[in-house]
């Protein structure tokens, strides 16, 4: 239990996906104007990424990994090379699903979220997740919580990014820098903030 | 009344059209220091009140002296009482002052003051004439008003720096703190980081050698001195008991930034602070009671290999930045939550981070300034959901 624990608070905010690693920050940038769909989205990542890690997991683990298929009397195929194939198919299938499912029972968050929702297929944030996952050697469970964790942690960045900018309705921006040059500015202090956790060991 | 027809018959080459026009920002920074600016609001809603900005930075400001001349005289004390034993003295400019105006006793006040403020005030003045220049060219630049804030900023970014700090490290850093902390967002009251922290951060980051380790909290060349919290962390707290007493820690007569080591001195302009509303009490309570929980869930925890935790909360208040960071850096009004509900929340989530960062992280001694900026982050989205949850409690009263 303990085990799994921490690696669910390191994948919030040890390596935060968002903060400390940049991972998925077109949509971090574009859709953190408001709180409401922030969190909407952050909802939606965290769904997916706690579906796909682990469904990737068993596709690399009984299929694809050096020696995987043994059980179909294969014993000596490596069908890696189609992870990036097949992770990326898991992944905008399930944000397909996702799609269908936010159109009927919440349109609100459905066309808030407009464009980006099917732009969540290529959230960097989804496949690094999947792609550190085999790296690190995880299993079903851990994979689960891993996915869990880095899901919640990219949520709380970009919704911790909203609240910022809502309040920096009230700023007073140079002309250059305004829309996505702050937002970078903004997004590079967060992540000195974020610093705090670096070099924690658990 | 001399100044006062003195400022008004320049004032025309500082207006739209003048001879000056871009220098109206430096003009109207020295006429609002004197006197009180003569126009008043017109729209209808507002409050009266005769504090505005410039005097509350004024007064954050001043409150901060007994930490600074307590500061001074602690470098200087820290500093002869070392050499001392080992004798010798200080080269370069700041030996030849010494001499000549001071002199090298550790009991001797004036000796120590004189040796602090050979090293601080140079800092000092670094921190504020670069700090003062940026703000003054984006005053000038952007058509807004020049700030008391630097005021603040400038004082508290010197006060958290090791006494030796290269100078031109203290220049850096404070341009990095208004410019980028605070200037780029539109100036005072538009930014959400502090931007003595931020400084102070980026200089922590970028130049770990001057800025952390054993051998810059003293004055003098080669010598290693430890900081309370580095001797927890390595030698627990016997370890720390038997270097310093709670009283010298309370007091402040221990190696560390300029500012910070005396909680005493921190609490008697804190009180100022929290006498005039200036500082929320609310954030300082909630500072101090996150601190109190987590330091005391620790100490119940207890763990074998890490010695830090068994630091008790008295401790943990007078060690390090603590409580500087507490009354003068966590109540920054712009870059705190503002409402009530918030305040609690963001000052409980400063004193557990920095507790946390203190005991669990081993790659910070010192927790306390990144506490602040990580809460700094979190201040606009706690103001989100208090606001949020009154609107839903008063829609439900319709």
């Amino acid at each position: 239990m303990e085990y799994y624990l921490s690696i669910f608070i390191r994948s919030i905010f040890i390596e935060n996906m968002a903060l400390s690693m940049f991972l998925g920050m077109c949509t971090f940038l574009a859709v953190s104007k408001k709180v409401q769909a922030a969190f909407g989205l952050g909802v939606a990542v965290v769904v997916v990424l706690t579906i796909t890690v682990p469904v990737n997991n068993i596709i690399y683990n009984y299929l694809l990994a050096d020696g995987a298929l043994a059980w179909a009397g294969l014993p000596d195929l490596d069908l890696s090379f189609l992870g990036l194939l097949s992770y990326i198919g898991v992944i905008a299938a399930l944000v397909q699903i996702l799609e269908m499912f936010l159109d009927k029972y919440v349109p609100a968050l459905y066309s808030a979220l407009g464009v980006f929702l099917p732009l969540i297929t290529v959230n960097c944030a989804i496949l690094g997740a999947s792609l550190q996952m085999v790296e690190r050697e995880l299993n079903l469970a851990e994979s689960a919580v891993f996915g869990a964790g880095a899901g919640v942690g990219w949520a709380l960045a970009i919704v911790a990014l909203a609240g910022i900018r809502e309040k920096m309705k009230y700023s007073d921006v140079p002309d250059g820098l305004q829309g996505l040059g702050i937002t970078f500015i903004t997004v590079g202090l967060m992540s000195l903030g974020f610093m705090s956790f670096g070099g924690i060991d658990i | 009344m001399a100044l006062r027809k003195y400022l008004d018959s320049i004032e025309h080459n500082f207006q739209e059209g003048g001879r000056f026009q871009s220098w109206y920002a430096l003009y109207e920074a020295v006429d609002t220091i004197f006197y009180s600016p003569n126009h008043v609001t017109r729209s209808t809603a507002h409050v009266r009140d005769g504090v505005d900005l410039k005097r509350i930075m004024i007064t954050v400001w001043m409150a901060t002296f007994p930490a600074m001349f307590y500061g001074m005289y602690n470098l200087g004390f820290q500093a002869n009482d070392i050499l001392a034993v080992s004798g010798g003295g200080i080269d370069g400019w700041r030996g030849t002052m010494i001499e000549a105006f001071g002199g090298y006793d550790a009991s001797n006040v004036w000796h120590c003051l004189w040796f602090g403020a050979l090293f601080f005030l140079p800092i000092y003045a670094t921190t504020f004439i670069v700090g003062g220049f940026w703000e003054v060219l984006f005053a000038m630049k952007r058509g807004h008003e020049v700030n008391e804030g630097f005021f603040v900023t400038s004082i508290l970014f010197a006060l958290t720096c090791p006494p030796d700090l290269p100078l031109w490290q203290a220049a850096l850093g404070i341009s990095f703190g208004v410019v980028i902390g605070k200037e780029v967002f539109g100036g005072t009251g538009k930014n959400f980081l502090n931007p003595a922290l931020t400084g102070r951060a980026f200089l922590y980051f970028a130049y770990p050698a001057q800025l952390s380790g054993d051998a810059v909290w003293t004055a003098v060349d080669g010598y290693t001195g430890a900081t309370a919290l580095s001797v927890v962390a390595s030698q627990g707290m016997e370890g720390l008991q038997a270097t310093f007493s709670w009283t010298q820690a309370f007091i402040g007569a221990v190696p560390g930034s300029i500012g910070e080591t005396s909680t005493l001195a921190i609490f008697i302009g804190g009180a100022v602070l929290l006498a005039t509303r200036i500082a929320s009490w609310r954030i300082v309570g909630g500072v101090f009671l996150g601190m109190v929980l987590l330091s005391s869930l620790f100490n119940l925890i207890g763990s074998d290999s890490n010695p830090a935790f068994s630091m008790p909360w008295y401790w943990h208040l007078v060690t390090g930045g603590f409580a500087f960071g507490m009354i003068f850096m966590a109540t920054d009004p712009v870059s705190a939550a503002m409402t009530n509900g918030g305040k609690w929340a963001y000052g409980i989530l400063i004193g557990v981070m920095a507790v946390l960062i203190r005991v669990v992280n081993p790659a910070f001694p010192e927790g306390i300034m990144l506490a602040i900026l990580f809460a700094n982050l979190f201040a606009p989205l706690f103001d989100h959901f208090v606001v949020q949850a009154n609107i839903k409690r008063r829609l439900a009263r319709v």
